[in-house]
């Protein structure tokens, strides 16, 4: 029998990477939260890869940090080997990635959450939502608990009707063999929202004493570790390596030979698959040319041999997985943990959303990552964060916080996914960024921290400490224009070694700084007064002085694009009755809602005129009022 | 969407030719036009259908004025996204004019400069880059101009700029994916590939800038200005250039005392012409006026017609003429062939280049002058069918593509890393697509996928 168990301010639906920060940032933020999980033994479950980071998703982990988020720290704290990535291609792309314990990961949050002031963490399936008359939203568990709140958050990841699929064997089921949310499913259509199927795959687990090493090149992480978390007090070390090994044409062979028991060839599977994470079978089609494709071989957790297969995410039938397993070194005698599958989901269009993470249609309704039809644990990770700033800024009254896309990549991958939509998972990439130069890893503090005091996740005394590293890369900047290095024997000896030309005369450090072929560990022998600083503080002052150019040119940019930004459209703005937009403009807009002019110019169908048109439209509004 | 006033104007140049048309658009463009025009089948243009063709009379009251065909669009399937009507009747300005008047009368209001294509746009029937290029079109005075404005429209510069932009475009995915997807044994990118692919866009887009001067003359002319000192010619060459005797001719020095202008059509090539007065010191108020217009006349033309007597010897005044040309795109014309000759041409060529002779007073050396100005604005061989730019915006895109390639190259020559050059080039790409108003955003990320086997 149906009973009221509680009414809380904000209730967050799933406490997978979206959920966690959502429902940590509502309640720090002062909300009355709850969160509900399915499975309580697996908050925070990596169901995929065991690792956090990588090419710009290492900077979402770290612009999540600079807010005020928990996913940085909880990866510094879990982290089993670090790497940076793209050395040498520059710092605009330099990005962090760690393998993570994931086990321990998954208990660090579910400990965090539990501790946390505010927060109720609850197992319980939600099977039903709706909107009260009031305009709050009132939710229903399976044991028939009714709560109310007034903003929910959904952050169902792949268990919203979720579906795996193992060749011809499917069955209904969410990620890791936990249950699927199918009820709310349903629930959820009967809303009104606009969903659809999204696909995904994981590849297999295997045991790491059926492995021979002696066939795999062994990968190490970085000599001095680098830690996602600017707040960070531990010192984190590598604990275990990574090993690479190949497929080969025996693999691809197998493969072929059994493309048609494979659902997605068999047109089992209607869902769209993300295009960045193939299947080796989808990678052998496409790429047919290729002759082998690399697999790294990834630990799970220290209290565990379960090794992770990167690069072999498949949906063929169990028998048919073992066989090309076995066809590549190091995995002839392999023995299977968990196979591999394909699994199908319910998600949203976020068209239907606006930058806020709140539905455009729905008061007090937010979503967040995979629901949003993005992928990835930091990408979910970082709209969680956003859509729990919101939700407790929309119950306290504040505007809501939208991060512009020449910010950081949070605004970026938000403002791609409600402008623009996505046709298939959205993950992020630095490409996605035409502001890449100003939107490093390195900076996120400086870009964000800030922002985070504002909102109040941030404490006194972190901001204080940001404050002091800026006040130290201030004096340490000016030091380095006013400091002048004489011409000498030795400094020639080492710019002609660096290829780069010799001195004549004195120049200034900041000039030898931006020459490529330097940096300051080589100029230190020369620049006899520099003080003792952190690492960090160095490596801002060089970027800074080695990329100035470049990173005015973009500020140029942002300047402009925030000139458009800044003209904001109401809510309210009825597209039908503007006259000289064209009909799919007028479609695009009512149905995206942009909240000013700049998030208009950017969805497609949109053309320049449209924008003069709303431009006009604008200021006859305003000489109107 | 439909505006209420329904609008009319003679959508053909002014002047002698075989046809003229009449545009009427708006809500009651068919009702307007029944009241002149009667057609032979005796159907009504409010009862056709669109892109319908018919044959029939215009009438001035009881009166048939011309034989017509008019043309019925029905909205939106129109230029200008309304009710549209064209009447095709014989061409001549008296026809036209008198036929205009008539729809005038019966209800339609004169169009302003545009206005067909700002409805047009207003009804979200074209595009920015259309809507330039028809803009273009209209204002196109030669034929040949006319052709490069059609050409605009039919993509001949959407092929070209996405022709440049898909060799960036792959280039800008390689890098994208070799920094996007590390662990994927993405090769680097060859630096010589990559210097040749952005010398290649370079060379490109630099042929279009080059072309734009010349295109614009083919569209819509340049100001040139016939200078001297007094009683060279300068007004018999205009009246020669101009085919009719458009400045006084006389003997007198000082005639001519004021800046005169006219529209010329020198073989394809445009010229906005103006003979000013002689220019030499003088105690007249009036004619001082009008050589100090001379004077900045010289300045502002984009080309110098500078004439010099023949039959007379080089004086301060021709001296001083030289000087001002010097360094300007100038044409020195040495007149009046048919008398002795008196000067020395060769301190004139020194200075200014080879002269053109000629005799303004019978035409001699016409065909020569012509063929120079056509070499000398470069519309000579201007291939009209090649892709050009139409205005300023698509010029300055062109520019901002140029610059941001021009940077790219020094980043590389610098050694920078390549996340510094791939902001450089996503910058030409994004300068590229506005020009022919796409979105840059997903054109790199697409390409990733297309071309590279990436991901976990």
């Amino acid at each position: 029998m149906e009973y009221f168990a509680k009414k809380y301010q904000v209730i967050v639906i799933g406490a997978g990477h979206a959920g966690i920060e959502a429902g940590l940032a509502s309640a720090r933020l002062g909300c009355d939260t709850c969160v509900f999980t399915i499975n309580l033994d697996w908050v925070g479950n990596m169901a995929c890869n065991p690792s956090i980071g990588g090419t710009s998703k290492g900077h979402l982990v770290r612009e999540i940090d600079a807010l005020g988020g928990e996913m940085g720290k909880a990866a510094d704290a879990n982290t089993l080997q670090s790497r940076i990535l793209n050395l040498g291609k520059g710092p605009a792309v330099h990005s962090l990635r760690a393998q993570i314990d994931r086990r321990l990961y998954s208990d660090y949050m579910k400990h965090i959450m539990e501790l946390q002031d505010n927060i109720d963490l609850r197992q319980a399936e939600i099977v039903d939502i709706k909107q009260l008359e009031d305009g709050t939203w009132q939710v229903k568990t399976h044991l028939e608990a009714i709560y109310t709140a007034d903003c929910v958050i959904l952050a169902t990841g792949t268990f919203l009707a979720g579906k795996v699929y193992v060749g011809d064997v499917s069955y209904e089921s969410g990620p890791d063999g936990m249950f699927p949310a199918k009820k709310l499913g349903e629930s959820l259509k009967e809303l009104g929202l606009p969903t659809r199927r999204f696909k995904t795959g994981t590849p297999s687990r295997v045991n790491r004493k059926t492995v021979d090493f002696s066939k795999l090149e062994i990968q190490e992480g970085d000599e001095h570790v680098v830690p996602f978390s600017f707040d960070c007090n531990c010192e984190v070390k590598n604990k275990l390596p990574c090993y690479i090994t190949y497929t080969n044409l025996e693999t691809k062979d197998i493969i072929m030979q059994n493309l048609h028991r494979s659902p997605l060839y068999g047109g089992k599977i209607d869902g769209v698959g993300p295009r960045y994470c193939p299947s080796i079978e989808d990678k052998i089609v496409r790429f047919a040319e290729k002759e082998r494709h690399q697999i790294f071989i990834e630990p799970c957790g220290e209290n565990t041999e379960e090794l992770y297969l990167q690069g072999l995410s498949s949906s063929l039938p169990e028998d048919v997985q073992l066989k090309f397993l076995r066809s590549i070194p190091g995995l002839e005698n392999v023995e299977t943990m968990r196979t591999a599958y394909a699994i199908e989901y319910d998600c949203v269009d976020p068209l239907s959303l606006k930058a806020s993470l709140e539905f455009n249609d729905f008061s007090g309704l937010f979503g967040a990552g995979q629901f949003n039809g993005s992928s990835g644990y930091e990408e979910a990770a970082a709209q969680g964060l956003v859509a729990g700033i919101n939700a407790a800024h929309k119950i306290q009254g504040k505007e809501p916080l939208i991060l512009e896309r020449s910010g950081s990549y949070i605004g970026t991958l938000i403002d791609d996914l409600v402008t623009k939509g996505c046709s298939d998972p959205y993950r992020m990439m630095t490409s996605r960024s035409e502001y890449r130069l100003l939107l490093r890893q390195d900076n996120a503090d400086r870009r964000l921290t800030p922002i985070g005091y504002e909102i109040g996740l941030i404490s006194e005394e972190r901001y204080q400490k940001y404050l002091k590293k800026l006040e130290l890369i201030d004096i340490e900047k000016k030091r380095v224009q006013s400091t002048v290095i004489s011409p000498s024997e030795a400094i020639n000896e080492l710019l002609v070694s660096r290829e780069t030309s010799a001195l004549n005369t004195g120049v200034r450090l900041s000039e030898l700084l931006k020459r490529p072929q330097l940096n300051y560990d080589l100029l230190e022998p020369f620049d006899t007064a520099r003080p003792p600083l952190p690492r960090e503080i160095f490596e801002q002052v060089e970027i800074d002085t080695k990329y100035e150019g470049y990173i005015k040119r973009q500020q140029a940019q942002v300047d402009e694009m925030h000139r458009l930004e800044v003209k904001k459209l109401p809510e309210d703005t009825d597209y039908s009755t503007i006259h000289g937009l064209r009909l799919e403009a007028r479609e695009k807009l009512a149905k995206i809602r942009p909240h000013n002019i700049g998030q208009a110019s950017r969805i497609s169908g949109v053309s320049p005129s449209d924008i003069s048109v709303l431009l006009i439209y604008l200021e006859k509004e305003c000489r109107n009022d | 969407m439909t505006e209420k006033k329904t609008i009319a104007a003679i959508s053909t140049p002014m002047g002698t030719g075989g046809v003229g048309i009449i545009r009427i658009s708006g809500e009651n463009a068919f009702e307007i036009c029944d009241k002149v025009f009667k057609s032979f089948s005796g159907k009504t243009l409010a009862d056709s259908e669109g892109y319908r063709a018919h044959y029939g009379r215009i009438f001035d009251g009881e009166n048939a004025v011309d034989e017509a065909i008019c043309i019925v669009f029905r909205a939106p399937h129109s230029y200008t996204g309304e009710n549209v009507v064209e009447i095709n009747c014989h061409g001549g300005i008296f026809l036209t004019k008198k036929i205009l008047r008539l729809v005038f009368e019966n209800g339609a209001s004169p169009a302003a400069p545009g206005e067909f294509t700002k409805r047009a746009f207003l009804n979200g029937k074209m595009d920015l880059s259309k809507a330039e290029g028809v803009m273009t079109l209209i204002s196109a005075q030669g034929e040949q101009g006319a052709n490069a404005a059609y050409n605009l429209l039919e993509g001949s510069l959407s092929r070209k700029i996405n022709e440049i932009n898909s060799s960036l475009l792959s280039v800008a995915a390689h890098m994208a994916a070799w920094v996007d997807y590390p662990d994927d044994e993405i090769e680097e990118i060859d630096e010589n590939n990559l210097r040749s692919t952005v010398e290649n866009a370079k060379k490109e887009i630099n042929t279009l800038l080059s072309r734009f001067d010349s295109g614009m003359a083919v569209t819509t002319g340049v100001d040139a200005a016939i200078v001297g000192k007094p009683n060279v010619g300068k007004s018999t060459l205009m009246n020669l250039l101009t085919g009719y005797d458009r400045s006084i001719v006389t003997s007198v020095e000082g005639t001519t005392r004021d800046v005169i202008e006219e529209t010329v059509n020198l073989n394809g090539c445009i010229l906005r012409l103006s003979d000013t007065a002689g220019m030499r010191e003088t105690g007249d108020e009036v004619e001082k006026i009008g050589v100090d217009r001379s004077r900045k006349k010289l300045e502002r033309s984009a080309v110098i017609f500078a004439v010099f007597d023949l039959s007379r010897e080089l004086s301060e005044e021709d001296m001083e003429l030289i000087e001002l040309c010097e360094g300007r795109t100038v044409i020195p014309i040495i007149n009046k062939t048919d008398l002795e000759k008196r000067a020395d041409i060769s301190v004139i060529e020194n200075k200014l280049g080879k002269c053109v002779a000629i005799s303004a007073k019978d035409g001699e050396g016409y065909d020569e002058l012509c063929e120079t100005v056509a070499t000398l604005i470069g519309t000579k061989d201007f291939d009209t069918s090649a892709a050009m730019l139409a205005n300023e915006r698509q010029r300055i895109c062109c520019e901002t593509a140029l610059a941001s390639l021009n940077e790219a190259f020094e980043a590389i020559d610098f050694g920078l890393t390549l996340d510094a050059i791939g902001v450089c080039i996503d910058g030409a790409i994004a300068a590229l697509l506005e020009l022919t108003g796409q979105k840059a955003s997903e054109a790199v990320v697409d390409e990733v996928f297309k071309q590279f086997c990436v991901g976990k």
